[in-house]
């Protein structure tokens, strides 16, 4: 089995750009997600350009391109038999994979909730890129001119800074966006699956995706093969207000654990008095390591203080939005996590109610009605408290209510029908863009960064400089916001502990962030971006099914006191990754004339008195010196004719008739060790 | 190894399924029905047969490793709270999503009608539905779910009602199918049951239209808009009695789209509550309606109808036309027996019936025969001069549906339960004769055992895989054969048997091998025996000089 990292989260600690991996296993090559790094669209000016604001000079004016080391890998090894997708930002990257005729045959599996979201936020991509291609026209022939200038070069090494890593200079290439017909060709090579649901893929493997909890359809993979289980375990969340938390009881006792949580490297900027609490987490943890049983682990992974740690980040932002709406402000919420927009929306219907605030809240997002419709009606893939709102007949979410009594408003467009309205200031606007490049969140930041009462909501991660270069002076309030995007360092050993795995993987640039627990009885394997490990089999052997009448057909000899030895014959079947032995369809195949194995010395004078046993007429031929080592000949002259000629590692029967050569091989068999 | 088949009920009979089965020392329930024919103790199947037939068990949570129900039909989960807060059956019970929501409304509803409508002794209280419901374990479909270390459960979609699951149930080898109701043909909310190719020891399948073959069901559908058109337009009072869920939102998309499409302003009600809510569950739970509806919902939701509102009481006498739906379904009492009451003696009303009603309701009365009077006791007759419509759609599958499920299952064993006696013998006769499987349909308390395939774990090393998988695919094995997906594949191929060495060491598991790496292991050398001619013997010598002079000539 071979791993190679292709590419580590940037910003988002792995939410928006997930890390990827190529796994190598069975002679299979899986590609373990496939995102898409947008962080290059912050070098690019915002559409539409207005010149008379900010200072759009150093950005590039065109339509912008982007990359993905997923998929850049992948091409390089001609093709991957299939693609497993753990969220559905690890899916975003995948219509530049399957336009590419080396993957035709490539089949990829994603959960069904994240396939319909991240479909939709790939359309939702599209259309904002294409405000871009409208504004600047398509790229007529070729390579754009900016790619060959200064400029090229300045997006690059801007993005070498973002993304951490890179001293190798190795960037994948930039590729223009994908069309809305690659995106419809990529959804049919997606075999949506169920969390829990066992698929086989090649006869060989059996793959199973179960929650992670991070958000909804995430997940994290088994695949068990012949001769090792593995987990590929992505950013994982134990306790969720939204989606169903992670399913660790269905990973136990896998022997590889992928470990591709990244989170913990990303806390958030946060200070050294802070990352020290951490390491003392971590060393916390190690300190307590034999005496704790595996309840206290369990207890320690589902206490829900990272959740409540969460919901205390998001009361804060409602009640920062709070104070800007009653300072006369509006406010933009250009935030991209699914999630983290529900919460909120739940949170600040209920504060702005408590404090008799009546402002109109609108998401305006091409895919947002969609979206929202659909997160009602999926609560197999929720939260078990929110599953209990099923059980006593309530929604789901908060929105539901705030859409029928009028709070809040969906619309695809600021242009849209009805907007204009149902527009009214101070008010609450989401609009996923991140990077603040598109229309909705440009024309809004135009309308309101020059007011210091409104307040723009931005995530940790985004460089906050370059997103607001072009609308420069900015006197808006800026509250820069983190969130929840996996395991905590300190739960990282409790889980180990509980998952019992033979072998760990775990990233290079974690070893300091979150040390393993010293002793631990999994050893672990280090490994870094760009480079590949080769990860030893944790079983030789196969595990076979042998079937019971096959079994009792068996003839064993007994070798010594303590060993048995049996031949087999019967069918070999690939079963659902399972190896069977069956007995053979057709079993009037006549044995007799097959020749066995047989080993170690023959006795010449042994084969001789079987032989005499038998009834025939034989004696050493005339030949024979009797040497010992040399070759030793019995000459048969009844029943038939026959000569024996025996070496220490052969016999030759010469023989011409059947019945004779068949008893002579009898006593053979009878005085020999065999088979 | 044997899997051990004990009927409680629907042997024989439709009413009051459960199928408690036996497998490798685990055992499951399949559904926990009552029967709606009967008010005494035989409304319930007999759960003390399970502790007589479990030695050692002392209560029932040590005798069952766990409950599954198919769906929230009362016939399938009305005994469910009687077992777990009377009995005190108190360990796992699992059943889909939609079933877990839907299931306590169901539960209610007949509690209230047996008790406050014919006034009986209530067999269970409303906390103990809620109580029981709490213990429920919701599943999706597909789902493998590990019910313990060795029994495994998946549900597969069966159509009938929303949220109806066959399940699939596997202890070690053996494997089995048990269907609940299902229907193969989609209908206007609900897909057709879907299901892999599993390989199975046994499948226990419904059969309630075991000889009915059922023809285009547009012309059925058809036939009863006709009917209620015909009633309205004519002035007359349509009673659809119907249980909450279920026939009820089928129905009214039929209505309400036929409405919408005629214009038609004349009310289309609900009796209770009840379905009202019910279509609010039906929204959250789109994604186990069929594919079609699913599709078409992004904005509109198809169970937000236009033309349905809500029944009061004191409409029952109002004059003019009007469509009813009224719970409970087949007229067994409640407040559709109610509204019969009123409606029935007036020819210009119509009843309509499902394709089914089981014995004792009236419903079923009114299905047998054309009665002009209806004896509801010693004191109350009800004349009957109202048309009756019976729909002939069903959410069962037909004759030919179980056919093709079991030919596409190829089960070792077959057994029928959910239907009527003379229906089920054909049915077993055509299932042993066309697909040559052994079938049986025990009567309610028969035990039923079936014998089933075994394997042994053993290892096998690197090398004698690979040689097998070399050699078959030299014998022109596709490699697509060897490599197939869920099957079990190369069975039917004339292919030569694979050899190996079973190498068996004491305190080892045992573990195949090739020849040669026998011989390794032993530390020792093949012996090799050879058969030649006898002339050759005498050549060989000759041969070899020959050999000999060739090799000296270089
Ligand atoms: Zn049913």
């Amino acid at each position: 089995m071979k791993l190679t990292c292709l590419a580590t989260p940037g910003s988002g600690g792995g939410y928006h750009a997930p890390a990827s991996h190529l796994l190598e296993l069975e002679g299979l090559r899986l590609l373990l997600d496939c995102p898409v790094d947008l962080s290059a669209l912050a070098a690019f000016a915002p559409v539409p350009l207005d010149a008379g604001s900010g200072d759009a000079g150093e950005l590039i004016c065109a339509v912008p391109y982007y990359r993905s080391p997923a998929v850049a890998a992948a091409a390089k090894a001609g093709g991957v038999d299939a693609v497993l997708v753990s969220s559905t930002t690890g899916m975003l990257g995948l219509p530049f994979l399957t336009r590419l005729p080396s993957f035709a045959n490539t089949k990829v599996y994603v959960t069904e909730v994240a396939s319909r979201i991240g479909k939709l936020m790939m359309e939702e991509l599209v259309e904002m890129h294409s405000q871009f291609v409208s504004f600047y026209g398509p790229d007529m022939d070729g390579i754009p001119k900016w790619m060959e200038g200064e400029k090229h070069s300045k997006l690059m090494s801007m993005l070498q800074k973002i993304g951490i890593e890179d001293e190798r200079n190795d960037l994948s290439p930039l590729m223009p966006l994908y069309s809305a017909a690659n995106i419809e060709e990529c959804m049919q090579k997606i075999q949506p699956i169920k969390y829990g649901q066992e698929v086989c893929f090649n006869g060989m493997l059996m793959l199973k995706a179960s929650s992670s909890g991070l958000e909804l359809g995430n997940c994290a993979w088994s695949l068990e093969g012949p001769r090792a289980s593995i987990t590929y375990l992505p950013n994982t969340v134990f306790v969720s207000a939204h989606a169903l938390d992670c399913d660790y009881n269905s990973l136990k006792e896998n022997d590889v654990i992928l470990f591709s949580d990244f989170s913990s490297l990303n806390v958030m900027d946060e200070d050294d008095e802070n990352l020290g609490e951490n390491a003392m987490l971590c060393d916390d943890s190690v300190s307590r390591d034999d005496g704790v049983g595996e309840d206290e682990n369990v207890q320690i992974l589902c206490k829900n203080d990272d959740i409540a740690e969460e919901i205390e980040r998001i009361s804060f932002i409602c009640s920062s939005i709070i104070d800007a709406i009653k300072s006369g402000g509006s406010v933009l919420v250009p935030i991209e996590r699914l999630g983290v927009i529900l919460l909120i929306l739940e949170l600040i219907s209920e504060t702005l109610h408590s404090f008799d605030v009546k402002v109109p809240i609108f998401i305006i997002s091409g895919a947002a009605e969609k979206m929202i419709a659909f997160t009602n009606a999926v609560p197999e893939w929720l939260c078990k408290p929110r599953q209990e709102k099923l059980f006593s007949g309530e929604a789901l979410f908060g929105h539901v209510e705030l859409l029928k009594e009028g709070k809040l408003f969906m619309f695809p467009h600021l242009y849209s029908k009805g907007m204009l309205a149902a527009w009214k200031e101070p008010c609450i606007v989401f609009c996923p863009d991140m990077s603040l490049r598109h229309g909705t969140v440009v024309h809004l930041l135009r309308r309101w960064h020059a007011d210091k009462r409104n307040l723009l909501i931005l995530e940790q991660g985004v460089d906050a400089e370059l997103a607001l270069k072009a609308f420069m002076p900015v006197s808006i309030q800026i509250l820069e916001c983190s969130f929840l995007s996996g395991i905590k360092a300190g739960k990282v050993n409790p889980l180990l502990t509980v998952l019992k795995p033979k072998l760990v993987l775990f990233p290079e640039e974690m070893k300091l962030r979150c040390p393993l627990k010293e002793g631990a009885p999994w050893p672990c394997l280090y490994y870094s971006k760009g480079k590949t490990i080769e990860v030893p089999n944790t079983r030789d052997e196969f595990e076979v099914r042998l079937a019971a009448n096959v079994a009792l057909g068996l003839q064993p000899r007994q070798l010594d006191g303590t060993v048995a030895v049996a031949r087999l014959r019967a069918k070999l079947h690939l079963s659902n990754g399972q190896y069977m032995l069956v007995a053979p369809k057709d079993q009037t195949d006549d044995q007799t004339k097959r020749l066995l194995l047989h080993w170690g010395a023959v006795d010449a004078g042994r084969v001789l008195l079987a032989l005499l046993e038998k009834g025939m007429s034989c004696a050493f031929s005339g030949d024979d010196v009797g040497l010992v080592g040399s070759e030793r000949s019995i000459l048969v002259t009844s029943p038939g004719d026959a000569l024996v000629k025996i070496t220490s590692e052969r016999t030759v029967i010469y023989c011409d008739d059947e019945g004779t050569s068949k008893q002579i091989y009898d006593a053979l068999g009878s005085v020999c060790n065999g088979i | 190894m044997a899997i051990e088949c004990l009927v409680l009920g629907a042997g024989q009979e439709v009413g009051k399924s459960c199928v408690v089965v036996t497998i490798g020392g685990k055992r499951i329930m399949f559904d926990c029905g009552m029967h709606m024919g009967h008010h005494d103790c035989q409304r319930y199947p007999d759960f003390a047969r399970i502790l007589s037939a479990t030695p050692g068990a002392t209560d029932f949570t040590s005798a069952i490793s766990c409950v599954v129900i198919t769906h929230f039909h009362l016939d399938h989960i009305g005994a469910l709270p009687y077992f777990t807060e009377v009995c005190g059956y108190n360990g796992p019970v699992y059943m889909t999503y939609p079933t877990k929501a839907l299931a306590p409304l169901m539960l209610e509803d007949y509690r209230k009608v047996m008790v406050d409508h014919r006034g009986e002794e209530e067999q269970y209280s409303y906390e103990d539905i809620q109580r029981c419901m709490k213990k429920v374990i919701p599943v999706d479909l597909k789902q493998t779910i590990q019910v313990d270390r060795d029994l495994v459960i998946r549900a597969y979609y069966a159509g009938h009602v929303l949220g109806a699951a066959m399940i699939y149930a596997k202890v070690g080898d053996a494997a089995m199918v048990y269907t609940g109701d299902y229907n193969m043909t989609p209908d206007r909310h609900l897909g057709a049951a879907q299901i892999d190719r599993l390989k199975l020891d046994l499948l226990i399948t419904e059969s309630t239209y075991a000889k009915t073959v059922r023809d285009s069901k547009h012309a059925r559908e058809r036939e009863f808009l006709k009917a209620v058109h015909k009633c309205v337009s004519g002035g007359g009072k349509v009673l659809i009695p119907a249980f909450a869920l279920g026939r009820a939102q089928e129905l009214c998309i039929l209505l309400d789209d036929y409405w919408e499409r005629m214009n038609l302003k004349i009310p289309i009600y609900f009796s209770a509550g009840l379905t009202i809510q019910a279509n609010m569950y039906y929204k959250m739970l789109i994604g186990w309606t069929s594919q079609k509806i699913k599709d078409s919902y992004t904005v509109h939701n198809p169970f937000d109808f236009k033309h349905v509102c809500h029944f009061e009481r004191s409409f029952i006498n109002d004059p003019g036309p009007c469509v009813l739906f009224a719970t409970p379904g087949m007229i067994s009492g409640g407040f559709s027996l109610e509204v019969f009451k009123r409606w029935a003696p007036s020819e210009k009303n119509l009843v309509t019936l499902p394709g089914y009603c089981v014995a004792g309701t009236i419903g079923h009365k009114l299905m047998s025969g054309k009665p002009t009077k209806i004896d509801l006791d010693k004191d109350t007759h009800v004349d009957v001069r109202c048309q009756i419509h019976q729909l002939s759609f069903s959410p069962h599958t037909d004759s030919k549906g179980i056919m093709d499920l079991t030919e596409f299952l190829s089960p070792s064993h077959v057994i029928l339960v959910h239907g009527e006696k003379p229906q089920m013998a054909f049915l077993k006769d055509r299932i042993e004769s066309e697909l040559g499987m052994p079938c049986y349909y025990p009567a309610n308390n028969e035990t039923v055992s079936i014998p089933t395939t075994h394997y042994l774990k053993i290892n096998a090393t690197e090398k004698f895989i690979t040689s097998c998988t070399a050699a078959q695919a030299r014998d022109g094995l596709e490699k697509a054969n060897l490599l197939c997906g869920n099957h079990l594949s190369g069975v039917d191929g004339d292919v030569k048997a694979d050899e190996g060495i079973l190498l068996m060491e004491k305190s080892m598991a045992p573990k195949i091998l090739c020849e040669d790496e026998l011989l390794q292991l032993l530390g020792t050398e093949r012996h090799s025996v050879q058969f030649e001619s006898l002339l050759s013997s005498r050549v060989e010598e000759v041969q070899t000089t020959i050999v000999d002079d060739v090799v000296s000539e270089f």
